[in-house]
């Protein structure tokens, strides 16, 4: 077993424990519509994200965002990461990072004015010999919940350091 | 279109759903998401980060193509309750990435009928750039 380890006392002091919030801005209908259009490009997205008419017809009585819409995006006041430690090679160096893969959860779908409020915490972790050399795979969780604390989308991620 | 889950079966296939990707969707997508990094706009920081080809298409825009997909089939009475993915092949200039499912199982869970797919997003060659799953609910 290696005695290298990239997992830091403060990661080990903050597993299981929630960040700080961060708030979105109130979504804007223009915020959807573009987002819509562009991950949908060059094909008109569906009504459901912009058409207010037909929306209001819909179970959801009015227009919503697309699940994998981010209301984080363009933020004025840019936090520094997600609040969480982050690991180090025991000698200071760099650690390449990759995106092991997410999984997405949803609750409510995010609306027109909604604000969006996010936090996430330290879960747990491994490390291993991999074809890179000594890998540590990170799982984090990451909660957002709208203006009334409804869960709007619980995601757990890893991250691949090595 | 809005589909029955009384006429789903297991086995059942997510309709195929493609695009063509390069410099037009990935511009539009790093600018809604804000998502400006070197190596998605710029073919010299491309290969830079070990991609001979130059510049690549973003992970995350494969996971709204999967959303996309999804929703396509169950329309807007439906609801997606669960993407997971992990990014593997890159995603290169003028790609065709295609979703493609499976659905495995199908059972009322929280009051809601759903169905649990196998998912992927294949490039041209046929390759695995995404594997990924998906729950949905529908009416």
């Amino acid at each position: 077993m290696s005695n290298v380890t990239y997992v830091t006392d403060a990661m080990n002091e903050a597993r299981g424990l929630w960040t700080d919030t961060r708030t979105s801005p109130p979504i804007a209908l223009s915020d959807i519509r573009k987002w819509a259009m562009a991950t949908y490009w060059p094909e008109t997205p569906p009504k459901i994200y912009w058409d207010d008419d037909y929306a209001k017809e819909t179970r959801w009585a009015g227009i919503i965002a697309p699940p994998d819409f981010n209301p984080f995006a363009w933020m004025i006041e840019r936090p520094k990461g997600t609040g969480i430690p982050q690991p180090e090679k025991p000698d200071g160096g760099n650690l390449t990072g990759m995106n092991g893969g997410q999984t997405d959860t949803y609750g409510v779908p995010m609306r027109p004015e909604d604000v969006i409020t996010s936090r996430s915490r330290l879960v747990d972790w491994h490390e291993r010999e991999g074809r890179l050399g000594w890998t540590l795979y990170v799982t984090s969780e990451v909660e957002w919940r709208n203006q009334n604390s409804d869960l709007v989308r619980k995601r757990m991620s890893i991250s691949v350091r090595y | 279109m809005t589909i029955k889950y009384k006429n789903i079966e297991v086995g059942t296939e997510l309709p195929e759903w493609s695009r063509k990707t390069s410099f037009m969707e990935w511009n539009r997508y790093a600018a809604v998401n804000e998502e400006f990094v070197p190596f998605h706009m710029d073919d010299v920081a491309g290969r830079a980060a070990g991609n001979e080809a130059g510049a690549f298409g973003m992970g995350n825009l494969r996971y709204a193509y999967i959303v996309n997909a999804l929703h396509a089939w169950i329309g807007d009475e439906g609801r997606i309750h669960e993407v997971g993915c992990q990014y593997r092949a890159i995603n290169q200039k003028d790609d065709v990435l295609t979703v493609v499912g499976t659905v495995t199982q199908k059972k009322v869970e929280d009051g809601e009928n759903r169905l649990y797919l196998d998912i992927n997003v294949t490039n041209d060659d046929g390759q695995t750039t995404c594997p990924a799953h998906a729950v949905v609910a529908i009416p």
